[in-house]
């Protein structure tokens, strides 16, 4: 059985996400299925109200499918409890989202080491970590900053350290770019490729073209379908 | 442990950032611990205020007094009756052993108005041996107070409290002048130290004369209204009380105690009947301020579901980096138990700090209860757990997705 060999990072088979409110039912996501390997880089790109963001939102295990299977990293998410579903998102999933959601008025140091909180990492390990992924996405001068006091591309760069932070199985970045001009997108890009290079397996969700061809497989997504799956 | 001090650490800097929010919140529990700890306070020194008063009036006092007489099932006033006597005092001195009585005071009183020059007042007249101010603790500002020999001779002398003196004399010297009781005229010879009594049977607002006088001369009677007697000791006064019962009902011919015709009431009887009354006085105004501790709570509760509300994208984004239910409540309980303990800690100085002032001015003793402090620290984080829990519960149940797409 092909899912279950070791490189495949991800794997979903027939998912299907269906909203009711009401009597009206709406299918966001439509019978999908795809894998991701270790080590990949993939765009899924689409319109809006294409179903990528639930699609997004299923694979970081914020929410769960109305059917099919997802397996991260060899784990059936479907039997989680509660508990080990928070326990997957802190291990094993690095969330960088468009809207940064850096705790407000918190230095970049607190809140790249927050997840590292969560996994009760002993405080000295958290700092020296903390502090190496702040340097590394380039921000070693501004440790002690709030987040209120950084620009919207140095927020997006500690919300990537923070991605980093638990070294997780993959780094799930919802529209990066979305809020950050157009010249600091390139900057996130290429540390997003550099990640890639050094072995990390990023999804990234983003309508813009520009963005996407970054990647080395780019998953486009219509009406909850998958419509097309190109190498790059 | 290192994670629950960075835990309230983190909990301190949230609350500083609304510090008016926090502030008034605060206030609410400062207001209600701080009134408990007053009213509490203020109850338990009036308390102490009036037990050391009753304590002054002497030490291991038994009082015997007649009881309501009986007679073919027609009863007769309280204390109505002429059953006790001098010998009955008498028996109670000589019979009993010094080791359990040590002084014995036969008393006759009554109410009575008295003229000085153009001044007159109505006082209780109690007629007395010397052994009364022994085992009232009764002293003297001036002159003396009632000897033996004025009861031997019949004396016309008369020993005034400071009140009495007042009325009677104002600010003149009242030694050596004279009063007129029905038809006698006294002479006084003393007057005694206040005791800072008050109400119907006020030490400070009495006549006393020698109780040979006051049977013979003013009253006409050779009963006793009541005898006084020291019991040697605290440990003893309870076999003094039964002694002296069995000796009486012996004296008095009568063969059972529910015959008797007189009571015996001891000064502890009387403390433990005031400390009931004051002590559930204490509660009932304790309790009124518990419900101002109450409002407080619920203004913590209200406080800390505007806060979840307000960090609904925080706590969504708190979960999609792994934090479990039981870190979320954690972060919330120990806000809230921060807010309440504060809140505790400051309304404890308020309500220590407030009642040494009111006892202060209210001549009242000042308690300081360790309950108290208990009290303050115990039941405001306890207010925390229970008016927190219910929010910090709202917020660990929240959907990491709805947090997140909360606007």
């Amino acid at each position: 059985m092909s899912e279950f060999r070791e490189d495949n990072m991800i794997k979903v088979l027939k998912l299907s996400k269906i909203y009711k409110i009401g009597e009206v039912e709406t299918v966001a996501l439509d019978n999908v299925s795809f894998e991701i390997k270790k080590g990949e880089f993939v765009a899924i790109m689409g319109p809006s109200g294409s179903g990528k963001s639930t699609l997004m939102h299923i694979l970081g295990i914020l929410d769960l499918p109305t059917s099919g299977e997802y397996i991260l990293d060899g784990q059936k998410v479907s039997q989680l409890t509660e508990d080990e579903s928070a326990e997957m998102r802190n291990k094993k999933i690095g969330f960088i989202f468009q809207a940064f959601n850096l705790l407000p008025r918190t230095t970049a140091m607190q809140n790249v080491m927050l997840p590292m909180r969560y996994a009760n990492i002993p405080k000295e390990e958290r700092f020296k970590k903390a502090k190496k992924y702040l340097e590394m996405v380039g921000l070693g001068n501004r440790l002690d900053h709030t987040s209120n006091q950084l620009s919207g591309g140095q927020q997006q760069r500690v919300a990537i350290a923070r991605g980093l932070a638990m070294d997780p199985a993959i780094l799930l970045a919802d529209e990066p770019t979305g809020n950050i001009a157009s010249v600091q997108a390139e900057e996130i890009m290429a540390i997003f490729k550099k990640l890639n290079k050094e072995g990390h397996t990023i999804v990234m969700i983003t309508h813009e073209p520009d963005i996407a061809k970054h990647a080395k497989r780019i998953i486009h997504i219509k009406d909850g379908r998958i419509e097309k799956d190109e190498k790059i | 442990m290192q994670d629950l001090i960075e835990t309230i650490i983190e909990g301190f800097q949230t609350l500083t950032l609304n510090k008016m929010r926090t502030g008034l919140a605060i206030l609410g529990i400062v207001i209600g611990i701080g009134s408990v700890i007053t009213l509490i306070s203020l109850g338990q020194g009036s308390q102490k205020s009036i037990e050391d008063q009753i304590q002054s009036l002497g030490s291991n006092l038994l009082t015997v007094s007649p009881s309501r007489q009986s007679s073919g099932g027609i009863m007769g006033a309280q204390g109505g009756n002429t059953s006790l006597t001098f010998s009955d005092a008498k028996a109670i001195e000589e019979k009993l052993p010094t080791t359990l009585v040590s002084k014995v005071s036969p008393e006759y009183s009554s109410r009575s108005q008295v003229i000085a020059g153009r001044n007159n007042t109505n006082v209780s007249i109690i007629g007395v041996y010397p052994q009364y101010a022994e085992i009232k603790k009764i002293t003297m500002i001036k002159g003396a107070f009632i000897t033996t020999r004025d009861n031997v001779s019949v004396g016309k002398v008369a020993v005034l409290g400071p009140t009495t003196a007042t009325d009677l004399f104002g600010e003149l010297n009242p030694i050596g002048k004279t009063i007129k009781v029905g038809s006698q005229t006294l002479k006084v010879v003393g007057v005694t130290a206040s005791k800072g009594g008050s109400g119907f049977n006020n030490p400070d607002d009495m006549i006393y004369v020698p109780l040979t006088t006051a049977q013979k001369q003013i009253f006409g009677k050779t009963n006793l209204t009541s005898i006084s007697v020291e019991a040697k000791s605290k440990e003893v006064m309870v076999q003094a009380q039964d002694e002296i019962g069995y000796l009486l009902l012996k004296e008095h011919k009568l063969n059972t105690p529910a015959d008797a015709d007189f009571t015996i009431m001891s000064q502890s009887d009387l403390l433990s009947t005031v400390s009931q009354v004051t002590g559930t006085l204490t509660a009932l105004l304790g309790g009124i301020a518990a419900i101002s501790l109450l409002v407080g709570g619920i203004g913590i509760m209200n406080i800390m579901l505007v806060t979840v509300t307000e960090r609904t994208r925080e706590i969504g984004l708190r979960k999609a980096l792994g934090a479990k239910k039981k870190t979320i409540i954690t972060q919330f309980l120990i806000e809230s138990i921060l807010l309440t303990f504060i809140g505790g800690i400051f309304g404890m100085i308020f309500g220590l700090a407030a009642s040494f002032i009111i006892s202060k001015v209210m001549n009242l003793s000042y308690v300081i209860s360790v309950s108290s402090i208990a009290l303050a620290i115990g039941v405001s984080s306890l207010i925390g757990i229970v008016f927190g829990l219910y929010p910090a519960r709202k917020a660990a149940n929240l959907q990491p997705i709805e947090a997140l797409r909360y606007e």
